[in-house]
């Protein structure tokens, strides 16, 4: 027996000193022992919407809020949107996830239902817009803060619309005007298309709006668009595909080829949202922005950002400093303002005024406009697979090969049986 | 005491093959402290990576778990779930056309390519290396490549099918085009492989046997149907094991070049319990879809080992 532990000894001593040193090295790096210490608290935030262009806009929030709070530090991690919500759900299951992160207003159910985010106390809600700080809050509890509003309209390209004699839009059109247009601008010969609009989810329970439909009943019990209304809106965008739009085999709905065919001067018309003013503020030609037209009514389409705690946050205190600031200083509010990042969510609107003319393009009261019909996206405790079931049947139909009716009548069959 | 004492063998090692091995054996028992510590690099990885997470896998899949919620114990529902969803066979079908497309070509290729580089030519070993190459070149790198290659509108692939009159499939973007795109560029990354095993077995082929069958008349076609082909048996048998294993997991290619698109036409098992998982928070399922998944890797191969007396030659 004292052979076998003598034996043991040597290789278990080195082992252990192997390990211990790799234990000293991991704590050495890790964020909240800070707090114990006594020394600055970091918070770290984790966000999708600074991705693409705005990350300086974000760090230049950040140094505001540490040069006004010296005691708390603030890591920033911004994750590409594509890659963002795997990310987040890997690391709220492995217990990584940082301090406070950003969430959308899609999944922000799931993540509160599911125990994740801290309740927030004593929140001054009088800063807000009530209707957003409303969508972040659950049975009576807020567990999160607006962060910021935006949403889609009509881009057009001038110059184009000048070269084809075409009238450019008024926010009287309908689909009927944009068609028509549509049509006319289109010339393959020159690779010149008259619209793009995805014809995935988020463009479709807008469309099923502003034909006058619903997308899911009032109880939130079962898919409402196997309709006329439902049926018109997958025609309307199903039917630009190869007309008056490129379809998928040339290349729609990869990764910035929209963006990048309107900066090109090869779209006309584009049916996107307010974040892509400072992508496309350099473009070499005229361009300006319309209300989206409607079918028997307006409708646009509006989304909404807001910041959370992690409930398993050591740090929720100074977390909810950061994201109170993140959401409602004036620093922020300038910030967005200047850069024509998403909107701010302020209750104070005449706090938005500078935004109207902060350059391209001209006619920023569209942007304002579209507030009067929004519509939010239908949320379902399975998100994911609802929006994959319609972007399926949608790209079915657009590509031919189910009937456009078919296809709707598929896609409520799953989202039917997603909602049981 | 220091490590070289501690290895070296503490009792001369006395003639006989049985008390030789014997002492081998009491050597490393003796020294299992050792032994363990230079395994550990290996194994502890192993077992916290690989081992362990396959047994959790036989929990989560008795549960309702999104990642994130307690897990909810559903029994064995999962299982039934998926025996009843038609996803579950439609991605088995693609992954099964996956390897009845994948196999037939890189065996046939591979093995091609072994022949000829089996030659006296002038730069094989330079022919070997390229064709290797791709093997050990990332799956992510290969595969956004081909995507290229194979772009429907500007693809190097399709400019030439156009150029020479044929017609231009709409590869990724096609559903019946889209499992052969992953399928061909699937055989082109793993030629390089089984060319490997199968040089391996052309050159352990006894000249002799192929001498005497040349000095009995056989002409070339028929040394290499009865007693080339036969005597690679072993290294074909290894290639089709290894292969179908692989193929059976098919999942980065797919991942990269169509996502499992368009329309779900290419979709694979591993695909999808990727999706059941990261995608929509449905561990349960997807671990129970991966003991699924395991268990037709097990069968087919014991079939195979079973089924190997039948047709492979030792020589």
């Amino acid at each position: 027996m004292r052979t076998i532990i003598r034996r043991s000894a040597a290789p278990a001593a080195i082992a252990l000193t192997l390990a211990l040193g790799a234990c000293a090295q991991g704590s050495a790096t890790r964020t909240d022992d800070a707090a114990a210490t006594g020394g600055p608290v970091t918070v770290r935030y984790m966000n999708f919407s600074a991705n693409g262009g705005h990350e300086q806009d974000l760090d230049a929030i950040k140094s505001a809020f540490e040069s006004a709070n010296p005691d708390i530090k603030i890591q920033l991690e911004t994750v590409p949107y594509d890659d963002y919500f795997t990310k987040l759900q890997t690391a709220v299951a492995g217990g990584t996830a940082s301090d406070a992160f950003e969430l959308n207003y899609e999944n922000f159910v799931t993540y509160s239902s599911n125990g994740s985010l801290a309740a927030l106390k004593d929140v001054d809600g009088s800063a807000y817009k009530p209707s957003l700080l409303e969508a972040f809050s659950a049975d009576g509890t807020q567990y999160g803060l607006p962060e910021s509003f935006s949403n889609v309209v009509l881009f057009y390209n001038k110059d184009l619309f000048a070269e084809a004699g075409v009238d450019e839009p008024t926010a009287d059109w309908t689909w009927a005007d944009e068609k028509a247009a549509a049509e006319k601008l289109t010339d393959k010969k020159k690779g010149v298309w008259g619209d793009y609009q995805p014809i995935s989810f988020f463009e479709y329970y807008k469309a099923v709006a502003q034909a006058g439909g619903e997308f899911v009943s009032p109880d939130g019990s079962a898919a409402a668009f196997d309709s006329d209304a439902g049926r018109a809106a997958a025609e309307w965008l199903v039917g630009k595909s190869g007309t008056t739009m490129p379809m998928e085999a040339d290349g729609a709905g990869t990764p910035d080829f929209d963006s990048k065919l309107f900066k090109d001067g090869k779209l006309a018309m584009w049916h996107t949202g307010i974040w892509m003013f400072g992508g496309m503020a350099d473009a070499p030609f005229d361009w300006d922005i319309v209300v989206e037209p409607g079918d028997t009514t307006k409708a646009s389409a509006m989304f909404t950002n807001g910041a959370v705690v992690n409930a398993q946050s050591k740090n929720q205190e100074a977390a909810q400093k950061w994201v109170t600031f993140l959401t409602s200083s004036d620093e922020m509010v300038q910030k967005r303002l200047e850069t024509s990042w998403e909107l701010p969510p302020v209750a104070d609107e005449s706090q938005l005024a500078s935004y109207l003319d902060t350059g391209e393009p001209k006619n920023r009261q569209a942007v304002f406009d579209s507030l009067d019909a929004t519509v939010l996206p239908p949320v379902i405790e399975r998100q994911q697979e609802m929006q994959d079931a319609v972007d399926k049947q949608l790209g079915d139909a657009a590509a031919g090969r189910t009937p456009v009716d078919e296809a709707v009548a598929k896609a409520a069959k799953a989202v039917d049986a997603l909602l049981k | 005491m220091s490590v070289v004492g501690a290895l070296r063998p503490t009792r001369r090692p006395s003639a006989g093959g049985a008390s030789r091995a014997g002492g081998a054996r009491g050597s490393a028992w003796r020294n299992r402290g050792w032994v363990l510590l230079f395994l550990a690099p290996s194994a502890i990885p192993l077992l916290m990576f690989t081992v362990l997470p396959m047994l959790g896998s036989v929990w989560v899949s008795l549960h309702s778990w999104n990642l994130i919620s307690p897990m909810r114990w559903v029994g064995l529902d999962n299982y039934r779930g998926l025996l009843d969803d038609p996803t579950t066979r439609h991605v088995f079908r693609n992954t099964l056309l996956y390897c009845l497309g994948y196999l037939p070509l890189v065996y046939a290729g591979g093995l091609g390519l072994a022949l000829a580089l089996n030659q006296r030519l002038r730069g094989r070993s330079l022919f070997r290396a390229a064709f290797f190459l791709p093997v050990v070149t990332s799956w992510v790198v290969v595969a956004l490549v081909w995507k290229w290659l194979l772009n429907p509108s500007n693809g190097l692939v399709n400019t030439v099918l156009g150029a020479v009159g044929l017609p231009q499939p709409g590869w990724w973007t096609d559903p019946t085009w889209a499992l052969p795109a992953v399928i061909l560029s699937s055989a082109w990354k793993d030629l390089g492989f089984v060319m490997v095993i199968m040089l391996a077995g052309l050159q352990a082929i006894p000249a002799d046997v192929l001498e005497a069958a040349r000095a009995d008349g056989a002409n070339a076609w028929q040394r290499f149907w009865r007693i080339t082909l036969p005597l690679l048996s072993p290294s074909t048998f290894f290639v089709v094991v290894i292969s179908l294993i692989n193929g059976f997991q098919v999942f980065d290619q797919v991942y990269v070049m169509t996502g499992g698109g368009p329309s779900g036409a290419s979709q694979v098992v591993v695909g999808q319990i990727y999706d059941l998982t990261f995608r929509y928070g449905r561990a349960g399922e997807a671990s129970a879809l991966s003991w699924l998944l395991f268990a037709v890797i097990l069968l087919i191969t014991a079939v195979q080992i079973r089924g190997q007396k039948r047709w492979v030659h030792h020589a």
